[in-house]
């Protein structure tokens, strides 16, 4: 805590080892290691001892803020905890030692279980076929606009617009651009949600698709969604449904029967995959029959007994990932699915939104609250009240982190001006979720007494206050001996 | 905060006419409600915007928005000096901070944007 820890490249010095190997006691054959492009030497490779790396590396790990150590509350992420077990599972050496070229009847096991973890997806969704090949959600935003771009273009006419509400991921716009779609933004209403009005206003016959995030980034779930969806298939246009939130509705809602046609899911969030960094993800997509020929390849199929992969699909939309996406995060998404059950799933929704819904309550008259629309997973407190003071979103922010508690996602989504965007997930219990309130409450109190407290905040991490400014002006991204 | 002499549109841009030229940029408002601006891009010289179509991204620490033209035209001149500076938009918005200049196509345009006094109503009611 009261130093900085040097880069690997500064604790380096000349002939320093980890080990010594002893002499070579055989007759010298370099030869036959000719055909490998080997160096020498790598310069600047640094020379450090046994314990010098062992505490390097220690110290930098201590140093992690993470779903291991803290509570992590960082809303639209869904940051929760990521059992063990799924690790144990996906460590098995029949997985970890699997090639991804193997023969059809050697792997039979390995497709069994994409399978298994396609039908529990199509299951819990309602959607009729799943591809598990995309690596994350945005990714999973292309795949699935890619399908409807290509089902449009089959019908004679690719149409030009997707129409997307205020409140949606951001990264919607994005995919729908790459898409070569016009992006076209719906205002939310006063509670928080799409206006089935407004949607019957700008829905005309150029438009592809709607993307709606449901529940929406501000927690609120878009109870229209039967006629939001009726009016664009009316129009002949798609219902594409961002399901990154997925973890308030499991168990309680199907979107493939309230007239989505396609769905992403983020099994790093929802099906409590390691997440950032500790990755990588997954965004498997969900789609109706009709989509079914788009699907991306390979396709795997029964018959009969044996599952057999199909890559001769003309429809398609393609590849989207190499050989099979992300396996060892189908198998913890899998593993997760199998531990906790129908009831089990059903409960991670319940408590998911009955936390929320606590810190919520907790912290009501203590934080601006801009929609007081009933949410589920997550809830988006501001920073105005605290604005009176000179006191921001950050500052609240960095000061959570003295509290040895992570910040909650910041100034999103863009209609709440100052956001504090707070999803606490499931796997928190009371007393957890207690001493975050209690720190949210001296923090406001703080905010009346002692603002500069907050603005110079944090004062107890490894780090003091960074200027992001500078960081973002000029940043250094490499280091220069 | 905001001066008599131009037309503010509901995405805080300001327009500046001189002639059958307009100078474009982003309100006092805007600024400030993106905090530290650390980028912008800007368009090429010679495109033709159409009303509403946007003129380019402004990165800040807390989000990335587009900047939309409030009229139709052609781009002359771009402010080159935020490339190097993008804080003069925080410190000088109506001055120093000007994004684009535009050959203005149709002055009609100018028909569908607030005046000072209706842009800061439209702002209060913003911040109710």
């Amino acid at each position: 805590m009261n130093r900085r820890e040097p880069l690997i490249f500064e604790l380096s010095g000349e002939g320093k080892r980890a080990f010594f190997l002893p002499p070579l006691d055989v007759p010298e054959k370099r030869e036959i290691l000719e055909f490998l492009p080997c160096r020498e030497n790598i310069p600047g490779f640094p020379e450090v001892s046994e314990p010098e790396i062992v505490r390097h590396f220690t110290r930098l790990a201590q140093t992690n803020f993470c779903v291991d150590t803290t509570f992590y509350p960082l809303g639209s992420c869904t940051m929760k905890y990521s059992p063990k077990i799924n690790e144990k599972i996906a460590g098995l050496s029949h997985f970890l030692t699997i090639h991804p070229l193997a023969q059809e009847e050697l792997v039979q096991g390995s497709l069994e279980l994409i399978k298994l973890l396609e039908d529990y997806l199509c299951r819990i969704t309602g959607m009729a076929y799943f591809t598990l090949w995309p690596a994350a959600g945005a990714h999973g935003e292309l795949t699935g606009m890619m399908m409807i771009r290509a089902a449009l273009t089959r019908r004679g006419n690719p149409r030009k617009i997707v129409l997307i509400p205020d409140s949606a991921h951001g990264t919607n716009p994005s995919s729908a651009h790459l898409c070569g779609y016009h992006v076209q933004e719906i205002k939310s209403n006063e509670e928080g949600t799409v206006d089935v009005e407004d949607l019957e206003k700008m829905m005309t016959d150029e438009v592809a698709a709607l993307m709606l995030t449901n529940p929406n980034t501000l927690g609120i779930f878009e109870k229209d969604i039967c006629r939001l969806a009726e009016i664009v298939h009316r129009r002949g246009g798609f219902v594409y449904m961002d399901g990154a939130n997925m973890n308030a509705l499991l168990g309680k809602f199907r979107p493939g029967d309230h007239g989505v046609d396609v769905i992403h899911l983020n099994l790093h969030k929802t099906f409590s995959t390691p997440h950032g960094g500790g990755g990588p993800g997954a965004g498997p997509v969900g789609v109706t029959e009709e989509l079914e020929p788009f699907l991306p390849i390979p396709v795997i199929k029964r018959e009969g007994e044996r599952l057999v992969v199909e890559n001769n699909r003309p429809l398609s939309i393609g590849r989207v990932r190499t050989f099979f996406g992300n396996f060892l995060v189908l198998v913890k998404a899998l593993a997760y699915i199998l531990s906790l059950g129908d009831e089990g799933l059903k409960q991670v929704a319940e408590i998911a939104v009955l936390n929320s819904n606590y810190l919520r309550k907790s912290l009501e008259g203590i934080f601006h609250l801009k929609y007081s629309s009933p949410t589920l997973h997550e809830c988006v407190f501001s920073d105005k009240w605290q604005r009176e003071k000179g006191v921001q979103n950050i500052d609240i922010a960095k000061r959570l982190i003295d509290f040895g508690l992570h910040p909650p996602t910041m100034s999103f989504p863009l209609i709440v001006q100052g956001a504090l965007m707070i999803e606490p997930t499931e796997t928190e219990s009371k007393v957890e979720l207690d001493a975050f309130i209690e720190a949210m409450k001296q923090i406001a109190y703080e905010a009346e007494k002692n603002p500069e407290i907050l603005k110079t905040a944090p004062h107890r991490a490894y780090v003091r206050r960074l200027d992001e400014v500078a960081a973002a002006r000029n940043p250094v991204l490499r280091w220069k001996g | 905060m905001y001066p008599d002499n131009l037309y503010y549109t509901k995405d805080h841009e300001w327009v500046k006419v001189e002639d059958d030229l307009a100078i474009i940029g982003i309100t006092e408002f805007a600024q400030k409600q993106l905090g530290d601006i650390v980028y912008i891009e800007l368009p090429e010289i010679g495109t033709n915007l159409e009303v509403h179509q946007t003129i380019g991204a402004i990165e800040s620490v807390k989000a990335v928005s587009d900047v939309f033209s409030p009229i139709a035209g052609e781009v002359i001149e771009v402010n080159e000096k935020l490339n190097e500076s993008p804080e003069l938009i925080n410190q000088d918005p109506y001055g120093q901070g000007w994004i684009i200049k535009l050959r203005i196509k149709n002055k009609t345009d100018l028909n569908q944007l607030m005046s000072a006094s209706e842009y800061e109503k439209y702002v209060e009611s913003l911040e109710a």
